[in-house]
């Protein structure tokens, strides 16, 4: 935690955002655009990993919170008009107040009837989306037409629809994001919600309102996952309910645990090897999910602690 | 001078159980107190009802003059009301260090500081003996050491009420001796509330005694006046052959 030497988990971070600096120019462009993508999606699951890992809340409903951001962002460009940081703002304001009602609400729960809550929760926000199609293009879902993903600052613009653009907008989220989380995550507030994970009663105990820390890391968690959806709207156009249905709950769970709860750069890893995967056997058979699973299966019994939890374990303990 | 702590009429029911029943008790400013009585006597309801983890059937419960019987746990803890647990409960898969950083971090008044933080922390971890082990994880303490860092949690809090809930059990002689010590210490700044059946302890440490059994207060007293009441002889230490 906060003892163990910054300088090196620092120094670690930023050397991992160098590197995906450099791969922008090395990349070939089929690679180069899956990155940018998974880069937005890692940013869901560093969101999903803050209340999962740290908090010990295993959420079933993250999909809204993308969601929320998906369709704050998109619609406030299509039916609204607004412009490009307007649209961010507007996603990441939805995921805020929906985090906190949702907050306010499951966090009465505990356990199972936490994933059950925010899972039911989830799937009205879904039915929803559906219900509402006049607006939202339903199951069709809605794009974001190209001259209005242009960001203007006076005489220059910046077109998000431009490959290279795209992944530099896409990595500057995910820095900022990452930085964040490991600055949470060694800050007291961070050592609280591990404590909060380890022993609720105890936290209490010392003189902690744990609810009150509770409710305010669904926000955190919940309004990052909203800047990821926001982000995916704007960089790759699409708007689209599936983005909001039970599988985006799942999803992020299953790429922190591959990458290891609890770690800051899990998910990043975890999400870079779901897709490797998915993309290595697609090109040799249709039945890839059967084999994703199977390689699910044999991390889960190998490695419990995900990709770099068994990496902190074994060998690096200093690992954030 | 007013107690720091008084209950009134205090009760908890458990189902048809009555484990405290109707308890008024007093507790002076910079006392150490011993509750003694037998196993099911109602002495840990009692100072979990007193540190709110469990919400009384009826009765309140004053301290420092201020009515704290709906406070939840957290803001008990804040007002100076710290409790160890009976069952070593630290959070063994942090290191000592952070166990005792949770405490610190919520009293310093500079929240910014990382120096006073690591010097509140070194601090109690010095005072029992566990400074070189700040960074082991709890769990692999021994156990009279986990013991020891649940008190160096409690301590951390700077309390002005210590409920300690058997302390010494499970300590051998040696550690036993260290911890007397360590009590008297810790009582220099703030009142001590001791739950514990080493009677020599008991005896070695307690200003008054206040002697529980079937949820009420049998009764009260210095060392003395307790081992020569002859009601609690009966109740408790056993009548001699």
């Amino acid at each position: 935690m906060s003892e163990a030497s910054p300088a090196k988990a620092y120094g670690l971070h930023l050397g991992v955002i160098a590197l995906l600096f450099v791969l922008s120019f090395l990349l070939p462009e089929y690679y180069h655009g899956l990155l940018a993508r998974i880069m937005v999606l890692a940013v869901f699951a560093m969101g999903y990993n803050m209340l999962f890992g740290y908090v010990g809340l295993l959420s079933l409903g993250h999909a809204m919170f993308f969601g929320a951001g998906l369709y704050g962002a998109g619609l406030a460009i299509i039916q609204l008009g607004w412009s490009v940081p307007a649209a961010f703002a507007a996603g990441l304001c939805c995921g805020a107040v929906l985090s906190l009602v949702i907050g306010l609400l499951a966090l009465r729960t505990t356990g199972v009837a936490f994933m059950i809550v925010t899972m039911m929760f989830a799937q009205v926000f879904y039915l929803a989306i559906l219900y509402f199609a006049a607006w939202t293009g339903g199951d069709q879902g809605m794009v974001v037409p190209q001259p209005a993903r242009v960001l203007a600052f006076g005489a220059t613009s910046l077109d998000l629809t431009d490959p290279t653009v795209r992944y530099m907008a896409a990595l500057g989220l995910f820095s900022l994001v990452l930085l964040m989380t490991l600055a949470i995550v060694r800050s007291r507030y961070g050592r609280v919600l591990v404590a909060v994970r380890e022993n609720e009663e105890r936290t209490k105990m010392l003189g902690y309102d744990t609810f009150s820390n509770k409710l305010a890391a669904v926000v955190v968690s919940g309004t990052i996952c909203a800047a990821s959806g926001a982000a995916y709207a704007l960089l790759f156009g699409y708007v689209g309910s599936s983005f909001a249905s039970v599988q985006y709950s799942i999803l992020p769970l299953l790429w922190v645990l591959l990458g290891g709860a609890a770690t800051t750069l899990g998910p990043l890893i975890g999400t870079l090897f779901m897709y490797y995967v998915i993309d290595v056997t697609s090109g040799y058979t249709s039945a890839y999910l059967l084999i994703v699973g199977i390689a699910l299966i044999l991390l889960v019994l190998f490695f419990p602690k995900g990709i770099l939890g068994t990496i902190r374990q074994r060998w690096l303990g200093w690992l954030p | 001078m007013m107690p720091l702590l008084t209950t009134k009429g205090l009760s908890r029911s458990f189902g048809g159980l009555r484990a405290v029943d109707n308890v008024d008790f007093a507790l002076m400013r910079g006392e150490i107190r011993a509750v003694i009585g037998p196993n099911g006597a109602g002495k840990t309801t009692f100072v979990s009802l007193i540190s709110g983890r469990i919400q009384p059937t009826s009765g309140a419960i004053v301290f420092d003059g201020a009515d704290i019987t709906g406070l939840p746990t957290y803001a008990r803890v804040r007002l100076g009301i710290a409790y160890t647990f009976q069952i070593t409960s630290v959070f063994a898969n942090l290191s000592a260090y952070d166990n005792v950083a949770l405490p610190v971090q919520l009293t310093l008044s500079d929240r910014r500081s990382k120096g006073a933080l690591r010097a509140g922390v070194m601090s109690a971890l010095e005072r029992t003996g566990l400074a070189d082990r700040a960074h082991i994880p709890a769990g692999q303490l021994s156990y009279g050491h986990q013991r020891l860092l649940e008190v160096a949690m409690g301590l951390a809090l700077e309390p002005r009420l210590l409920i300690l809930d058997e302390p010494t059990q499970g300590l051998a002689d040696s550690e036993i001796d260290n911890f007397v010590e360590l009590v008297r210490d810790i009582a220099r700044n703030a009142t001590v509330l001791l739950i514990e059946h080493n009677m020599p302890v008991v005896m070695q440490l307690a200003d008054r005694i206040t002697v529980f059994n079937a949820g009420r207060i049998l009764a009260e007293g210095t060392p003395e006046a307790i081992r020569d009441n002859a009601a609690v002889q009966d109740a408790y230490l056993g009548t001699a052959p």
